[in-house]
């Protein structure tokens, strides 16, 4: 049951994804079941056993920031960046002196400045640390996007990373609602970013077996809950929310999209790459979310399901799904947007609660592209097409890798 | 090397690194006012100029030096002195 008094609501969102770089263009996207998959255009592939991604295009850094402030970060930052700049102009708050201090900032990423790093070290070996840019250490950290977000904001309340694999993105939104729950701030910038698609990390991954090699398919290759998924696509991107305690966005006449009344976080400490096999994780996080929200699972009307397209996750968590909600499973429309957005990391969890709060907001639930032969024929994965339905309560799953799991429920403010 | 000459490169290194045309690099142009060149920027600035003319600037120096033109001189004086 709830133990804090103050509620958390949602005022302000913004993304930067493979399928849109904004809110707008974004939704228009996954109620098109458009798939932003396709070969990596970034670096070259050709010798990867995997040549596909998710990848951010036609995204000009310059929109929302200076060169000298560009060229000093990494993709991953750029996006963090450009995602709140959104969020904070469709909040309409204003960060001033009167309130600065009470303003936190918490960016999530799983793997962070990763093409930073990697070219730093490529310059070390070839010229030496003078080869080094002064920059590179503050830029090569994994809180760099938030302390870039917070200079640009003038926030100055507490601010930092929060790391938590494919995952991150849910779970800083879950400590940033605790944040304001217990009264540290009034409003947190909140969310998630990654680019992880660089050599390392696509060969890295594609090690570990985790990826999608249907490289000859690239949309079709992200195909959560379907019999024939092979692995995630790798995705870039960011997404941020401004959370607010809701007297506080209601004094100044803040739109209100949605409330967030539940968080859960466990962890499966069972293996460093696959889900416990019982989904004993992720049941015990959907379960202390709904019991962190004091709503039962009979009144969910939506799942934004983790969804990755590895055999592993959907297999367990369309399991999961069916030991917390019981009989009420078959009745709840379940999406999976990496269908269409790939995998996003670290942005994942952020990108795809706006996507449930968008959810909230229309009535319509995006689609499982490529859902062609469900998994478990009796669960409602939304396959291909949105649906119109009425979503009052909704639930956002993120699972990641070392088995981190994080749930929030969100509800329409009422 | 001409004055005309140095200034043209030093404007390239620091239109490279702060992102401004190299028309705006002028000698009496002030590196942090003008410029908007900050610690971090001048660091790189001072690594590239050692790498282009062959003058190592110490922190301390460079510190002082707080216009285009006292860059220049910096580096006409080190420069002749090596060449010496």
């Amino acid at each position: 049951m709830r133990t804090y008094g103050r509620r958390v609501v949602i005022t302000g969102q913004g993304v930067i994804s493979p399928v849109g770089l904004s809110v707008n263009d974004f939704w228009d996207s996954l109620m098109a079941g458009r798939s932003g998959v396709g070969p990596i255009q970034s670096f070259d592939a050709s010798e990867l056993p995997v040549q596909i991604a998710g990848e951010v295009t036609g995204f000009d850094p310059l929109d929302y920031m200076v060169r000298t402030v560009s060229r000093r970060i990494d993709k991953y930052a750029q996006f963090a960046v450009a995602a709140a700049m959104q969020a904070v102009e469709n909040s309409k708050i204003i960060i001033d002196d009167a309130n600065t201090h009470r303003v936190g900032v918490l960016i999530g990423s799983g793997y962070g400045p990763t093409a930073l790093v990697q070219s730093g070290t490529l310059t070390l070996d070839q010229r030496g640390h003078r080869g080094l840019a002064p920059w590179l250490s503050a830029a090569t950290s994994i809180d760099c996007a938030a302390g870039e977000v917070a200079l640009r904001l003038g926030a100055t309340g507490p601010s930092g990373a929060v790391s938590t694999a494919c995952a991150s993105g849910t779970s800083a939104v879950g400590e940033a609602m605790r944040m304001i729950q217990r009264g540290d701030v009034d409003a947190v910038i909140a969310g998630g970013a990654d680019n992880s698609i660089t050599s390392f990390d696509i060969g890295s991954t594609a090690m570990s077996r985790a990826l999608s090699r249907r490289n000859d398919d690239p949309q079709r290759a992200s195909r959560p809950f379907d019999k024939n998924r092979d692995g995630f696509v790798m995705a870039a991107g960011a997404g941020a929310l401004v959370l607010e305690d809701a007297h506080s966005a209601e004094r100044r006449g803040a739109p209100i999209l949605a409330e967030v009344v539940g968080y859960g976080a466990t962890s499966d400490a069972y293996h460093p790459t696959a889900p416990h096999p019982e989904g004993l994780g992720a049941r015990r996080a959907m379960q202390l979310a709904l019991d962190d929200a004091g709503i039962p699972a009979s009144e969910v009307d939506h799942i934004n399901a983790h969804g990755t397209s590895t055999v592993l996750n959907d297999r367990t968590e369309a399991a999961a799904i069916r030991k917390v909600f019981g009989a009420h499973a078959e009745n709840i429309p379940i999406s999976g947007v990496k269908s269409m957005t790939g995998h996003m990391i670290g942005a994942a969890g952020a990108v795809e609660l706006i996507a449930t709060v968008q959810a909230i907001l229309t009535g319509h639930v995006p689609p499982t592209i490529n859902c062609d032969d469900p998994e478990d024929t009796g669960l409602n994965f939304v396959p291909h097409k949105p649906q119109q339905h009425d979503v009052r309560v909704a639930v956002s799953n993120s699972f990641g890798f070392a088995g981190h799991n994080a749930t929030l429920v969100v509800r329409r403010y009422e | 090397m001409s004055k005309e000459r140095l200034l043209s490169e030093f404007a390239e290194i620091v239109s490279e690194v702060v992102g401004l045309p190299v028309g705006e690099v002028q000698p009496d142009s002030h590196l942090r006012d003008d410029l908007d060149i900050d610690s971090l920027s001048m660091v790189e600035i001072m690594v590239a100029v050692e790498e282009k003319f062959g003058v190592a600037t110490p922190d301390e120096i460079a510190a002082d030096l707080e216009t285009v033109g006292a860059v220049l001189d910096h580096i006409e004086q080190n420069q002749s002195v090596g060449v010496a």
